[in-house]
């Protein structure tokens, strides 16, 4: 914080906000929709034989993946990473691995 | 339509059902575990470590285990034998409500783990924490609230340990093995399988159940598949008459209380809140379970476990057909009696493979569960093994242990947990070790605000999280103790009415939501009085920390010197 060149490791990387919250919207849809269960709690329509609450189901297997992966992609770029040195450490010293 | 399936039941299958040993069955069953106890052994030398000597290597693969690497392991790890089990026997019992809820609990429990994992990955990292109770001492430098994590960790893992062995006896019981009343001869089967297990998981640590997965979950995603392709098939109309069938039976009263429907085709309205809250609790509890929070710190990066929650909802697709399977063995009219001739819906699923399927095939779906129970209780057993030695055995026996001491310890609390819970199946009734799993998750659960909201906040008073957990503890345990079934006078289920919204639901909900509100209440006294909230190790930036920053190592030159100390 004092300066450009010593960034203070004890505070959250920077971020853009936006996308960390459509991200997050992302994957606040498919709990949502799987919690209201009185939306698909019913047989009809079926698909090939079976009840909407099971195809409907498995179908938020597949939409909630693909919700995941693409906030995912969302996170990535609203982070970048910043890394961490030695000197960052609290207590300042090199470490040996 | 209903009576139409009921006509559709093929003859030949009940007369098959426990007429002696299944020869072919049991032979690609026995090779196929060889294969498997083999590469155990083998995973010593898999991605080979300089020394095995530390919980980093022996317990978490050296936290170096890639995107894929890690979706097998997680996998095998989740989706245990037990479940591949009890789902399938939940829907052919009692039907939607207490068995395809795995299915929402399986998809939302990936968008809430890609939410806090991530920083539990990186501030592990950070300090080399190995277990989620090492993070919450480190949090707070509190010994009674990082006990009582790793307590509830050590105690929800054990029963579930035990279930794996109920996974491979059911398979075992169908296949005829075990039938005997000799005691020894009875049980030898199982005693030598966890025997060759223990062996290679304490020579080969996390490495062993990371290779076997491989072969776990091919043969899992095989069997499943050809199921639900091969199985709808020979059952006279199809997909149709298989849901008509279930609606059927699930319609028809209660055999033990007529008053009631067996159980639910679609859960009615009354159901909806038990069927959302076993989604959410559950999903909530899986990730606070050691063996999860151990397969995730082994992945290699921060962002393995966000790539993998994309990725690993395949085997809730998989899961998902699992549990249909229960409703094609009511078609099928399936008969699953044990060998002591009574009625045991648990092995509906390979009662249902032997009849169904041609002997060598229904060796290999034999073959995906007894192995899918291998994984989990390796990965179960070293978790374990690890809470114990971190928590319990450095934090309050010997703070200055090195790194090979505590993987020497390890080893050998993993070689007792396994052989605990060997006596626990093996003495006691199976319901004991379904009661205490359906506590587990109950108990489980009151530890995530202690691990999740301190991944975010220090708001919270560790006093006051402990006093939450105590309070969840025990609303959660006298809830479950007072749940009756026509089967048991207590801990007959995992649902009660729920205070204030008073509907049935899942318990460990109820419990946590009191846990929370006790934890809120105190922290704002607490923080009013201006009590200390203990030393945090911590900084905001460790939360974020990725593969290739350093490590904080508190204790540098004790370790390296202990590490390099015992020539091994």
């Amino acid at each position: 914080m004092s300066n450009d060149r010593e960034v203070d490791h004890d505070t959250v990387p920077p971020a853009n906000k936006g996308l960390l919250a459509a991200a997050g919207v992302l994957l606040a849809i498919p709990i949502i929709a799987l919690m209201w269960v009185s939306s698909y709690a019913k047989v009809e329509p079926k698909l090939g034989g079976w009840p909407f609450f099971i195809w409907y189901q498995f179908l938020w297997v597949f939409l909630c993946s693909a919700m995941t992966y693409t906030a995912y992609r969302l996170v990535l770029k609203a982070r970048p990473h910043r890394p961490m040195h030695r000197e960052a450490d609290r207590d300042g010293d090199e470490v040996a691995r | 339509m209903n009576t139409v399936a009921l006509a559709a039941i093929p003859t030949a299958a009940p007369a098959a059902a426990n007429t002696g040993v299944n020869g072919v069955a049991l032979t690609v069953l026995i090779v196929l575990f060889l294969v498997v106890t083999g590469l155990g052994f083998w995973a010593t030398r898999w991605r080979r470590a300089d020394s095995m000597e530390s919980l980093d290597e022996w317990g978490l693969g050296g936290r170096r285990f890639g995107t894929w690497v890690t979706w097998f392991l997680l996998g095998g790890d989740l989706y245990t034998a037990y479940t591949f089990v009890a789902v399938p026997a939940a829907m052919f019992a009692t039907g939607a409500v207490a068995g395809f809820f795995a299915v929402p609990y399986t998809i939302i429990l990936y968008p809430i783990i890609f939410i806090f994992m991530s920083r539990l990955w990186s501030v592990s990292h950070r300090h080399g924490y190995v277990t989620p109770a090492d993070f919450v001492k480190g949090r707070y430098n509190s010994k009674s609230l990082s006990l009582a994590v790793s307590v509830t960790g050590i105690l929800a893992t054990m029963p579930y340990i035990a279930l794996q062995l109920v996974g491979i006896q059911a398979v075992l019981e169908v296949a005829g093995v075990g039938g005997s009343q000799n005691i020894i001869a009875k049980d030898a089967p199982l005693f030598i399988a966890f025997a060759l297990l223990a062996a290679y998981t304490y020579s080969s640590g996390l490495r062993a159940p990371a290779v076997i997965a491989f072969v776990k979950d091919t043969l899992i995603y095989l069997v499943i598949i050809v199921a639900i392709i091969y199985l709808p098939g020979k059952i006279a109309g199809g997909w149709d008459a298989i849901f008509g069938a279930a609606e059927a039976k699930m319609a028809k009263p209660s055999l033990a209380d007529p008053s009631k429907p067996t159980g639910a085709f679609i859960p009615g309205a009354a159901q909806h809140w038990a069927y959302a809250t076993l989604a959410l609790g559950s999903a909530l509890a899986l990730f606070m379970y050691p063996h999860s929070i151990t397969a995730t710190l082994s992945s290699q990066n921060r962002n393995t476990i966000r790539r993998n929650a994309s990725i690993l909802p395949a085997y809730s697709f998989v899961l998902g057909l699992l549990a249909l399977l229960g409703w094609v063995a009511i078609a099928a009219g399936t008969k699953p009696i044990g060998l002591d001739g009574k009625p045991n819906a648990q092995l509906v699923i390979p009662q249902l493979f032997e009849d169904m399927f041609p002997s060598w095939f229904a060796g290999v779906a034999f073959a995906a569960v007894a192995i899918g129970a291998l994984v989990p209780a390796a990965i179960m057993s070293i978790a374990a093994a690890n809470t114990f030695t971190r928590n319990i055995y450095r934090d309050l026996i010997k703070p200055n242990a090195s790194h090979a001491e505590e993987a020497k310890v390890s080893k050998l609390v993993s070689l007792l947990v396994k052989a605990f819970a060997l006596v626990f199946v093996l003495t006691l009734d199976k319901q004991n070790a379904i009661n205490f799993q359906l506590l587990g998750g109950i108990w489980i659960l009151q530890t995530l605000p202690s691990i999740v909201f301190s991944l975010y906040t220090r708001w919270f008073h560790r006093r006051a999280l402990l006093v939450g957990w105590v309070v969840g503890m025990i609303y959660g345990t006298l809830a479950a103790y007072n749940v009756a079934s026509p089967a048991t006078k207590h801990f007959g289920g995992s649902l009660a009415n729920m205070p204030v919204i008073g509907k049935l639901g899942y318990i460990a909900m109820s419990a946590f939501v009191i846990n929370v509100l006790v934890a809120v209440v105190i922290t704002v006294i607490l923080n009013a009085l201006k009590v200390s909230n203990g030393r945090d190790d911590t900084i905001k930036g460790d939360y974020f920390a990725d593969a290739g920053d350093p490590r904080v190592e508190k204790h540098r030159d004790m370790d390296d010197q202990l590490t390099a100390g015992p020539a091994t």
